[in-house]
This record gives C-alpha cells, sequence and structure tokens, in this order.
C-alpha cells in the first residue's frame, strides 16, 4: 500500500461524502415556520390538521406549526422581527402595526387576483400606506365586537330584550334591572380593550381622526363613552375587579364571570362564540344583540386575524395558496364558528348550538352597519397606539389616580409621545 | 496481602490517572510558551480569561449597550437604526414639575413605579427583618419539631416566584380561598388585589411570605454564632430575658442584619415576577414597580411603540441604585471583617 493509493483512497471518500451530503441538502424539504395562537383546542386542532394534510401531499415543503400565547404575538414576535429574526408565517391581530416586516408574496402565489377578489378590503389594512399591490397574506377569520346578554337571565327577570336602535343607556338601564331582580352580581362586564371601546365610542360621536387623516384621539365623542364608562364603574353598574384589576393595557376579559351566569350583559365580540359554545353549554341562553346605539351610529368595531408573511419564497406561497383556499377556510371557518374574512365563502357550520347559531348571524348581520370610521380606525397603522391609551389611562380614573380631565389630557399626550418616537421629531 | 491490596490500589489508581496526565500535557504543551512568553506573575489572567469572556460576553456588553440604548431613541432594535446619541429618553424620564407628584411628570409610570417601589422596599424589608429575627429567635429554642419547622419556613424560598403569585392569586381572589373562609364566617369578600388600598399591602405580605425563610436562615446563622456564655453570664447577673436580648442578642446580630437589610433592599428593588403574576400590576398602577414598568416600555406594549430607549435609560437609573446598595453591602461586609480580624 503506497502513499498514492491511501491518498487516492481519502479522495475518494470525500469525494462520495460531499455529494452524499449535496444530494442530502439538495433534497431536503424547505422549512415553513408558522407562529400561531389560537383560542384554544377549538381552533388549535383544526389548524393542525390542515397543516399535516398539506405537509402529507407536499413532501417538498415542512411546515411547521408553533401553537404560541397570544402575548407571544403582541410582545414577542414584534421583537424577533426587529432583531431580523421571526417565522415565515404568522397568525397576527395588529395587522398595520407590523405593516414594516410583511414580505410581499404576489409572485409566489397561483393567482394573486384571487387573493384581490376574496380578501380585497382587508388586503390594504397590511399594507404600508400608499402601497395598493402587495400582498402579504389573508384574512384568517373577521370579527366584529359586540354585546351578549345572558337571555336566560331577562327571562327570568320578566324583562324583554331591547331591539335594533336602543342606546348604551337603554342597554345599562335594562341590566341593572335584570341584575337586580335577578340578584345578579355584575350587571354589565366588557372586556377590558381600547378595541372594544371605539366602536361605542364611535357610536357616541368619537372620529379618531382630524381632517387631515392624522390621529387625534379625544373628542366629544370618546369623552361621551369613556365618562359613561367611568360612571357605570363607580355606581356599580361594571365591577371595578376587571378593568381595575391590571395594569396599564394589559388585556382582561370577563369570561369567568360570564361562564358562571355573573353577568347580564358582556361587551365582547365574535370570536367569543365558539368558545361561548363549548364553555356555556346548555348552562344558560345566551344571545348577541346587535351593537347598541349612540347619536352618531350604532356600530362595531371591525377587526380580526390575519396570516401575514414574513418571508417570500415558493414555499410560503404554496402554503398561503393552501390555506386561503376556499375548501380550506370553509372547514377552518366552519369548525371554529367564526365570521369569515372571505367575500365569497359557503361555510357549513359544525354546530347544532341554536344560542351560537344565532349569534353568527347576528354579528354577519352586523358588519353592513359598520361605520366608516371603524373601518379607517382599524386599517390604520397606529390605531394600536390610541387602543392602548384609552386603556390605561380610563383604567387609572378608574381606580382614582387620576380624574376624567387628566385621564383625557394623558390620552392625548400619550398618543402623541409614541407617534414622535416612532417618526421621529 | 496488604501489600499486594495496597499495590493493586495503585496500579488502579495510575490506569485512572492516565487520561488526566495526557490532559494535563496537553494543556501544558499550550501553557509552557504562554508562560515563556508573559512570564510566570501574569499567568493568572491568562486562567481567569475564559469566565471574564463569558463575563464580558454576557454583562458588560450588554451593559454598554444597555447604556447606549439609553441614548438613543426611536423604535428600531438595530443600532445602525437608530437616532443616536441623544439625551431625549433622560430628559423625558426626569421631566416632572413636581417629583413628589407623578401627575406632573412626562413619565408619570415611571415615577408611579418609583413611589410604589420605595414604598413596597420600605415596608418589605422592615417587616421581613422583623418577622425574620422573630422566626429565628423562636427557631433557635429548643422547641419540639425544630427541623420540621426550619424546613417550613424555608420551603417558600425554593419556589418558582411565578408559582408562589399564582397559588397566592387562588388564595386572594375575589373568588379565592380566602374569601370563602370569610363568608363563611359571615363576614363581606374582601377584594385583596384589586382595591387599591388593599393591593399593595397583599403583595408585601405574599413577598415576605416567599422570601422570608432565606433571611430567617442568615439570622438563625448569626443568633448560633454567639457565645453562649455570654447568656449565662447574663442569666448569672438575673439580668431579665427583654434586657437580654435588646443588650446582646440584638447587637451581636446587628452585623447578620446589616446584610439581610442590604440583600432583601436589593432583592426588593428588582422585584417583578411574583408581582406581575399577582396583580398585573394593578388596579391601575398602584403595585406596578420601576421594573414593570422597564419590561412594558421595552418588550410588553402590546402593539404600542416598544420604546427601548426609555425602557434602556429607566434601567441605567435602576442599576444607579442597584450599585449603590452593593457598595453598601461590600462596605458593611468589609467592615465586618476587618473587625473579626482585630478580635
Amino acid at each position: 500500500m503506497n502513499f498514492k493509493f491511501i491518498l487516492k483512497a481519502i479522495s475518494v471518500a470525500l469525494v462520495s461524502f460531499s455529494l452524499t451530503l449535496i444530494s442530502a441538502v439538495s433534497f431536503a424539504a424547505t422549512d415553513v415556520r408558522i407562529m400561531w395562537y389560537g383560542d384554544g383546542d377549538k381552533e388549535n386542532v383544526p389548524i393542525a390538521a390542515q397543516i399535516d394534510e398539506f405537509n402529507a401531499a407536499n413532501p417538498d415543503i415542512n411546515v411547521i406549526l408553533d401553537i404560541v400565547p397570544y402575548d407571544a404575538i403582541m410582545n414577542t414576535l414584534p421583537i424577533q422581527l426587529a432583531a431580523g429574526e421571526g417565522p415565515d408565517i404568522a397568525r397576527v391581530t395588529d395587522l398595520g402595526g407590523l405593516n414594516k416586516y410583511y414580505a410581499d408574496i404576489t409572485p409566489y402565489v397561483a393567482d394573486p387576483s384571487y387573493y384581490e377578489k376574496s380578501f380585497g378590503p382587508f388586503l390594504n389594512w397590511y399594507r404600508k400606506p400608499g402601497d395598493t399591490t402587495s400582498i402579504h397574506g389573508f384574512h384568517s377569520t373577521m370579527t366584529v365586537t359586540g354585546p351578549y346578554v345572558n337571555k336566560t337571565l331577562f327571562e327570568q327577570a320578566g324583562v324583554d330584550l331591547l331591539g335594533p336602535g336602543a342606546t348604551w343607556e337603554e342597554w345599562a338601564a335594562v341590566s341593572i334591572e335584570v341584575a337586580e331582580k335577578t340578584g345578579t352580581p355584575i350587571p354589565m362586564a366588557w372586556d377590558r380593550s381600547g378595541h372594544r371601546v371605539s366602536g361605542p365610542a364611535i357610536s357616541m360621536g368619537a372620529k379618531y381622526f382630524d381632517s387631515n387623516g392624522d390621529p387625534k384621539l379625544v373628542d366629544d365623542g370618546l369623552k361621551a363613552m369613556t365618562q359613561m364608562l367611568y360612571d357605570w364603574h363607580q355606581a356599580g353598574t361594571m365591577s371595578k375587579d376587571l378593568w381595575g384589576s391590571v395594569s396599564g393595557s394589559k388585556y382582561h376579559a370577563p369570561n369567568d364571570w360570564w361562564n358562571a351566569a355573573e353577568v347580564v350583559f358582556m361587551m365582547s365580540g365574535s370570536w367569543q362564540i365558539g368558545r361561548f359554545a363549548n364553555e356555556v353549554g346548555d348552562d344558560f341562553d345566551w344571545w348577541a344583540v346587535p351593537a347598541p346605539c349612540g347619536p352618531a351610529a350604532c356600530t362595531g368595531m371591525p377587526g380580526g386575524n390575519a396570516l401575514l408573511a414574513f418571508n417570500a419564497n415558493p414555499a410560503v406561497g404554496k402554503v398561503m395558496d393552501y390555506l386561503s383556499s376556499k375548501e380550506q377556510l370553509s372547514s377552518f371557518i366552519g369548525q371554529v364558528l367564526a365570521i369569515p374574512g372571505h367575500l365569497d365563502l359557503q361555510v357549513d357550520y359544525q354546530t347544532d348550538d341554536p344560542n351560537a347559531k344565532h349569534a353568527l348571524n347576528t354579528f354577519a348581520g352586523a358588519v353592513p352597519t359598520i361605520d366608516q370610521v371603524a373601518f379607517d380606525l382599524q386599517a390604520h397603522v397606529d390605531n394600536r397606539i390610541m387602543f392602548n391609551a384609552i386603556i390605561s389611562r380610563l383604567g387609572q380614573a378608574i381606580v382614582g389616580e387620576m380624574t376624567m380631565e387628566e385621564a383625557w389630557e394623558r390620552m392625548d399626550e400619550d398618543v402623541e409621545k409614541q407617534l414622535k418616537e416612532k417618526y421621529g421629531g | 496481602m496488604e501489600n499486594i491490596r495496597n499495590q493493586t490500589k495503585i496500579f488502579f489508581l495510575r490506569i485512572l490517572n492516565i487520561p488526566f496526565a495526557f490532559l494535563m500535557h496537553a494543556i501544558d504543551l499550550i501553557m509552557w510558551p504562554i508562560q515563556k512568553i508573559i512570564g510566570v506573575r501574569n499567568m493568572p489572567y491568562i486562567f481567569l480569561l475564559p469566565n471574564l469572556i463569558f463575563f464580558g460576553l454576557f454583562v458588560i456588553i450588554p451593559l454598554g449597550a444597555n447604556f447606549f440604548f439609553s441614548l438613543s431613541s426611536g423604535d428600531e432594535l438595530l443600532f445602525a437604526e437608530r437616532e443616536l446619541p441623544t439625551t431625549k429618553q433622560y430628559d423625558q424620564l426626569f421631566d416632572c414639575e413636581s417629583y413628589l407628584n407623578p401627575n406632573t411628570c412626562t413619565e408619570d409610570f415611571f415615577w408611579r413605579g418609583v413611589y410604589n417601589t420605595i414604598f413596597f422596599v420600605v415596608f418589605q424589608v422592615g417587616l421581613m427583618i422583623f418577622f425574620s429575627v422573630l422566626t429565628a429567635v423562636i427557631l433557635n429554642k429548643k422547641i419540639i419539631g425544630r427541623g420540621f419547622f426550619r424546613s417550613v419556613f424555608f420551603f417558600p424560598v425554593l419556589l418558582s416566584p411565578v408559582v408562589v403569585g399564582l397559588i397566592w392569586q387562588w388564595i386572594l381572589l375575589k373568588n379565592g380561598a380566602f374569601n370563602a373562609i370569610i363568608e363563611s364566617y359571615g363576614g363581606d369578600k374582601v377584594s385583596f388585589l384589586t382595591d387599591p388600598s388593599w393591593a399593595m399591602a397583599s403583595v408585601i405580605f405574599v413577598s415576605i411570605w416567599a422570601h422570608m425563610g432565606f433571611y430567617t436562615l442568615i439570622v438563625l446563622a448569626g443568633l448560633q454564632a454567639i457565645p453562649p456564655n455570654l447568656y449565662e453570664a447574663a442569666e448569672m447577673d438575673g439580668t431579665s430575658r427583654e434586657r437580654i436580648f435588646f443588650r446582646i442578642t440584638l447587637p451581636l446580630l446587628m452585623p447578620n442584619l446589616l446584610v439581610v437589610f442590604i440583600l432583601a433592599s436589593i432583592k426588593g428593588v428588582q422585584t417583578f415576577d411574583e408581582i406581575y403574576v399577582l396583580t398585573g400590576g394593578g388596579p391601575g398602577t398602584s403595585t406596578s414597580l420601576i421594573v414593570q414598568y422597564i419590561f412594558t416600555t421595552g418588550f410588553a406594549s402590546s402593539g404600542s411603540v416598544q420604546n427601548f430607549g426609555l425602557a434602556a435609560a429607566a434601567s441605567m437609573v435602576l442599576g444607579v441604585v442597584l450599585l449603590f446598595l452593593t457598595l453598601m453591602q461590600l462596605y458593611f461586609s468589609r467592615n465586618k471583617e476587618s473587625k473579626h480580624q482585630e478580635i
């Protein structure tokens, strides 16, 4: 065995090893990572099944579904993206706030016109100002904010439900009446969220923007609604234990009270339907009712969540095409009992619950009544700054840390300060 | 026989020693030339280097980055995209008409955090020292089940702050265990966590419960170090129990109490997780401390601007406070050591 032979043997081994490595790499599936938050198994199980199905049909793509808490989407994802990391796709609710990170997948989707036709009005919510063509993703579900009532309590109290056109004051009055007659501890409970306050505030005449279209939070309409919320807390119509229980802009929902039938009237939104159907069950009848009115409108806030791309490549395009297809979306929406964000989708809702069916009809029927200001606010990139200012300052006023006058002043200052930090100046 | 056994033992030890000898020779191959170049006197620096590299990487560099962040503005994370240098964040933090009234400050949440932290530290540390001494004095006596009680008091220290927060949330919530007991005796429910007048007291209580065991242990060690002959002499003189405690126990415990005071103050200023789980900083901002302000401003803005610069500036201010407390601790512990040496 001479030296040349050993050298040849080593060379052959190296070449074979390299070829094996290259072929392994070239045949390896492309990973597509999705960061997904879901409202429990109700949403997580259907999406996981769809992903499994996709992976089985597409051996060249490996979709990895990371199911995370909602907080991770709101707080961790923006930091990951700012650091140049993050998933390929994420399910997002701060639709405009993250728009600088979205990738344009137009070249990689099979039919860009399908997205325009199916999700048209929502696509602008994701785009940067001035952009009218990019495709970043699609609306997974649409949501509408609005109230629910414990119908059983109304029946027990012998009080009739109010119809369309009833005002916020009238709903508060009947909720108090029902609570008193039935011994229910909390007449009214709202999600602790600026988004939830905004529909009613717009109904009271809030405009949210000045004549140039720039954010201008506090006006008479917003003052009227926030004052009403403040008064309800002081009068005991709403419990301070929810809004006053946490700090800053932290979201808090009264679901535990609602499920325990301790609330007559709950202000939340369409995304709760599936949860109520599961959690309330036959304990009591619950109905969604039309958005109460103010002097300016009778509107809720539109919203929803979208699957948006942060990387553009053929694999991401293929995954988006699959998940946004009518077949997959219809199946998903039917299982999670939500309002579709697709404009032309027939959904066969998989529920026998009459309360859920009624609520789905009520919220779907509310979409055409949503005020234009509400749509503009939802589409604005800085809407979260305004929502958070409302909730943190109103929360402070409710527990007595400042007056409502001071809270309104602070709301405007907070918005101004944050916009300055973001855009300079 | 004994000789054979010893030889076998030595043989196996030598076999076991082979890898170590090999390793030491390998290290020697690297170290010998270095020693030749820099000299024996400078070799300790070489041995400290690995630790210093990690310390620099994970402490010094982040500290420097934090300082530079505090001198920048914008909502971008990368330095290249941030506006630098600016004292805007510090100006904003300290912009107050009256420092005594947070409502007059631009960053009122920061100043509420400062005042809440001061209040929290004063009462938490004061009460904790009191209860630690009380518990340690009792546990130092020959009582039945002393070992068991020492373990019981130390046990909460082993729990994660999140677990502590969750356990006490279940107990103190309006529909929690404690209110159930109050109601069963005909009392009215108390909003321990959602009433501003109760919330701070509740978090101080929980914090003392969670950390007292550790400080009790330090005080107990101090009590056991007091020479028993001092007590015997006092008893022979007919000194009262109170006088023994105030004239012998307490003065001799003072060095330990100083350590407890400073360690508890540092820990108190840094408190975040258990309160965040317990009350979320609420109601309003009544239990929101400085660290929560930093966390919320920098990382948990829920869709608002993540103001890394402002958070960094606030953490620099917090860093100065902690540095002061650490220097105090170093001063007193060195003072204690030199007194021991004098004795």
